[in-house]
């Protein structure tokens, strides 16, 4: 079986510039008798654009192209990276000469003979951005416009977008490595404001994945998305004050998720664990989590936002269990760190761009089921929080100490919920919050696809997702004491 | 996490060659006008920079950085469309001026829409001082960062790690033109350096970090100095308890009162003012600081981090006041929310340039003392900041504070309120103020905020 994606990748990014394997060849070659252990060339090119409606019309639209090179030497713990915009041999060859600076004593690598082996990719090569008009992607606006504002005369101002992304990447490396993948992502959002006696709340929602704008077209999902932010507005408009303290808090399906992408999930990438920076450095096999806990990253899953068919160091994605039943099974890893660990790569070797260093990161990020139903997990509480929503959340993964912030939540009282809340942040320790989970549901679902992950200023998509969860204690930031 | 890093290398002749940079925007906005366009604007950058880190005394990176971009919008009468690419061949900006044409067929008739008025751009603009490039060799940059995180390293036996010190140096170069026949340029730099290290006591760990940032190299912070302030930092952090749940004053350390300006800036801002979605709406003229308090902009301050000649769309940005006696005075605009609003542009498209407010007679010890008893915070966490509704809550690390003095580390606590009510609740600020960047404020101590602890 031939590689499509690499005869795509060769097409795009090799072939305009007069470029071919043998050329990428001496160049990695170039830096290897410089005490670099390993050298690789991540050439992309990506074409973006979106269409964004506001008071009922679409008022604007933008189309942005990106390519370059990223050149990087390893040797030990030591990197040197330098990129160009420019997809050309002088270009790369300069760019390999700074990367290489970085070297001054240590091993060498060699390069190894191209193995390039066939991967199945997980998602289509189409244009995700072709497949709709222009005229049908602003109609798919206007309807979601419509639909918001049908729902409810509370609505004043709807801004609905949707995004695309195509992107072609190829990775060449010392070890042999020489791979490419064809990446879509769409998007879509829809935020609303309404208003009512004076009052004024917002609520948003949205997906995507990687897969193409018809995605939206089916099974009514874009005009969901709209009666999903109304509906999260509406709520809000009734939240009354937050109680400030602690107190048991059940955690909706889905999206709250973003729970273990801050408590556990940076927190056990490779390059933190590494250093010994990390509070479950050095703690493999010990139980960090309840045993009702099982924790996996997977960025092989079909079609989803985080999901990569290799990641960007040409390593094929997999399913890594992290946290089993409660023990700390597996870090994620990028080549570098997993090298220096002594571990087998985890297929989390990610960067924002050509222009962006690699790291390990997750990719799909999500909590396996329990044995409980989500009524009986919310019956089982006597006064407590039930947080469907949230916004986004931060973590410190030296001192374990993360937040996230609700937008959609209630108050539990006597097994029932009673009313919503306004918006809070929730503040925990890592390892001491999951230890608190006592109760895990069996409804696990993934998010919608809109997470974009942040670390060290370089942006990723990624997915999160469990079942509904009881953590027995949080501290809850509301006013009301 | 590390600091990310960017930084410049030697000015490089062909990335700075700006008569042939201009030409590329002329051509551009030739383009346009030939394509049809009624109106364009065109904006290009290109940055160079080094960075490097070192981390337990090895050099960990060394990041030659090097970005390029190329933005144009296009309107037809009222429909506009834009475009971006990194590419400046001749070939690529006629591509990219099609794309941005093709997109305004498609998009709908604004009618605020267009590029500033002609009465408002800045065709005389000052120099600033901002370009001073510094001459940063990679080897000179290894030595100074590994001072740095040796100094740090060395302050106690508690600092156990690091995530290692940088040093960074960048410059870039901006054109922005448009149909008005506006062509504004200039070049800037930023330098910085700073350190992250982790102390350790028992089983716990605290990171914190020092860094300075300048346009000239010779302002930044000495890098003993910076290592020391890390090293501080986190062993303060050590042993941190946590607290009740309770209602108390709170003073946040100047670089966390920055975040209280900036939810102003956003709330203020014009796309917040016309979508209805602030919490100040309707507030022009009203009364939401005490009397006392008087905030203004000053965008051409030499030298300084947050100074730019000209907005975003080559308006000219001028001194004002957004607050003045506690009233707010003006949101802050740019053209096009200026015209939904039925006012003019306040030149702060593309931001705010250099935000000050003016500061008591107090250091940030002096304000303890005036708070007497409660929550000096330190830093926040999370995005918990609802500017809609003014619904304040994000999480906390910082220190208790008795009869005016710091008692002990505390973590893992919550602080709300709302942003309205805190405004109003501001008693003084300190004159420990912050420039490090365009949002420049001493500490800030606010009469009562709620605590979730224990």
């Amino acid at each position: 079986m031939t590689d499509k994606n690499l005869l795509i990748a060769k097409q795009s990014l090799l072939q305009p510039a007069e470029l071919d394997e043998s050329i990428l060849e001496k160049v990695i070659g170039s830096m290897m008798g410089h005490a670099i252990e390993y050298a690789d060339i991540y050439m992309q090119t990506s074409r973006h654009e979106s269409w964004v409606l506001e008071d009922g019309i679409v008022k604007d639209g933008q189309h942005n192209i990106e390519q370059g090179v990223g050149v990087r030497a390893i040797s030990g713990e030591k990197t040197g990276f330098a990129y160009s915009d420019d997809i050309i041999l002088p270009a790369l060859t300069s760019a390999a000469d700074a990367a290489r600076t970085i070297a001054r004593q240590g091993q060498s690598g060699g390069m190894n003979a191209w193995q390039s082996s066939p991967i199945s990719p997980l998602y289509t090569e189409n244009d995700p951005l072709a497949v709709l008009s222009a005229e049908q992607k602003i109609e798919l606006l206007r309807a979601v416009d419509k639909e918001a504002r049908r729902i409810d005369p509370c609505v004043q101002q709807v801004i609905a977008s949707i995004s695309g992304v195509h992107e072609i990447v190829l990775v060449a490396a010392n070890d042999g490595t020489l791979s490419a993948d064809v990446r879509p992502l769409v998007r879509m959002n829809v935020s609303v404001i309404v208003e009512r006696d004076g009052r004024r709340e917002q609520g948003s929602a949205g997906g995507g994945g990687r897969v193409t704008y018809k995605y939206f077209t089916e099974n009514d999902r874009a005009l969901g998305y709209a009666r999903e932010a109304v509906r999260q507005a509406i709520v809000n408009l009734d939240a009354k004050d937050t109680p400030a303290g602690t107190m048991p808090v059940v955690l909706g399906p889905g999206w709250p998720g973003v729970l273990l992408h801050e408590a556990v999930g940076h927190g056990l990438e490779g390059d933190f664990n590494r250093k010994g920076s990390s509070v479950f450095s050095g703690r493999i096999g010990e139980q960090v989590a309840s045993k009702y806990c099982t924790v996996i990253d997977d960025g092989s899953i079909q079609s989803r936002r985080g999901s990569l068919s290799v990641d960007d160091e040409g390593t094929v994605t997999q399913q890594n269990v992290l946290i089993e039943n409660g023990i700390l099974k597996n870090y994620m890893q990028d080549k570098q760190n997993s090298r220096l660990m002594n571990l087998p790569t985890t297929g989390n070797g990610r960067r924002e761009s050509y222009a962006h260093m690699p790291m390990p990161r997750m990719t799909n990020t999500y909590m396996a089921n329990g044995d409980h139903d989500a009524e009986e997990i919310i019956a089982s509480v006597d006064k407590g929080l039930y947080a469907v929503n949230f916004g986004g959340g931060q973590v410190d993964i030296t001192s374990g100490k993360f937040v996230f912030s609700t937008s959609e939540a209630y108050m539990i009282e006597k097994g029932k919920i009673t009313y919503p809340v306004k918006g809070a942040t929730l503040i925990g320790n890592g390892p001491e919050a999951m230890n608190l989970i006592s109760m895990v549901g069996n409804d696990m679902s993934l998010d919608t696809g809109v997470g974009v992950c942040g670390k060290e200023g370089q942006s990723v998509p990624v997915g999160v997702g469990q079942p509904t969860l009881l953590v027995d204690r949080l501290t809850v930031g509301g006013t009301n004491t | 996490m590390n600091q990310t890093i960017e930084k410049h290398a030697n000015s490089d002749a062909d990335l700075f060659d700006r008569d042939s940079l201009k030409e590329t925007v002329d051509f551009m906005l030739q383009q346009a006008r030939n394509k049809g366009a009624s109106a364009s604007e065109a904006g290009l950058s290109v940055e160079t920079g080094l960075s490097v880190t070192v981390r337990m005394g090895e050099v960990e990176t060394i990041e030659y950085t090097r970005d390029r971009s190329f933005g144009v919008t296009v309107y037809f009468g009222q429909r506009k469309g834009s475009a971006s690419t990194t590419d400046f061949s001749r070939q690529a900006v006629i591509d990219t001026v099609t794309a941005a044409c093709d997109i305004a067929r498609y998009t709908e008739e604004d009618k605020f829409a267009g590029i500033a008025d002609k009465n408002k751009l800045a065709f005389d603009y000052p120099d600033l001082d901002l370009n001073h490039p510094w001459d940063l060799g990679a080897e000179q940059a290894i030595e100074m960062a590994t001072q740095c995180e040796a100094k740090s390293l060395a302050y106690d036996k508690r600092i156990t790690n690091s995530e290692g010190a940088y040093i960074t140096a960048h410059q870039a170069y901006r054109i922005y033109a448009n149909s008005h026949g506006f062509v504004g340029d200039y070049s800037s730099t930023r330098h910085s350096n700073g350190c992250t290290v982790i102390a350790s006591e028992g089983e716990g760990m605290e990171r914190d970090y020092w860094y300075s940032i300048a346009r000239n190299a010779d302002k930044l912070d000495d890098l003993n100095l910076v290592g020391e302030m890390a090293a501080t930092r986190a062993i303060k952090r050590l042993n941190a308890r946590q607290i009740k749940t309770q209602k108390v004053p709170v003073v946040f350390q100047a670089e966390v009162a920055r975040g209280l300006l900036g939810h102003l800036v956003r709330a203020l801002g014009g796309g917040a003012q016309y979508r209805r979605a602030s919490f100040l709406v309707d507030k022009l003229g009203t009364q939401i600081f005490p009397e006392r308090f008087r905030i203004d902009e000053r965008p051409h301050l030499k030298q300084a981090i947050g100074s730019a000649p000209f907005d975003g769309e080559g308006v000219i940005n001028t001194s004002h006041d957004l607050v003045s006696d506690g009233v707010i005075q003006s949101y802050v605009l740019d053209s096009y929310s200026a015209r939904r609003l039925n006012t003019e542009t306040t030149g702060n498209s593309g931001g705010m340039h250099n935000l000050f407010i003016n500061t008591d007679d107090y250091d940030l010890d002096g304000l303890l003392k005036e708070m007497g008893t409660g929550v000096l915070v330190t830093e926040v966490m999370g995005q918990g900041v609802n500017i809609v509704t003014g619904d304040y809550s994000r999480g906390g690390t910082g220190f208790w504070v008795e009869n005016g003095e710091i008692q002990y580390p505390i973590e893992e606590f919550t602080l709300a309120s709302n942003l309205a009510e805190m405004y109003q609740r501001l008693s003084l600020v300190g004159n420990d103020v912050d420039l490090r960047s365009s949002l420049c404020t001493g500490s800030w101590l606010i009469d009562e905020m709620t605590i979730a602890g224990t």
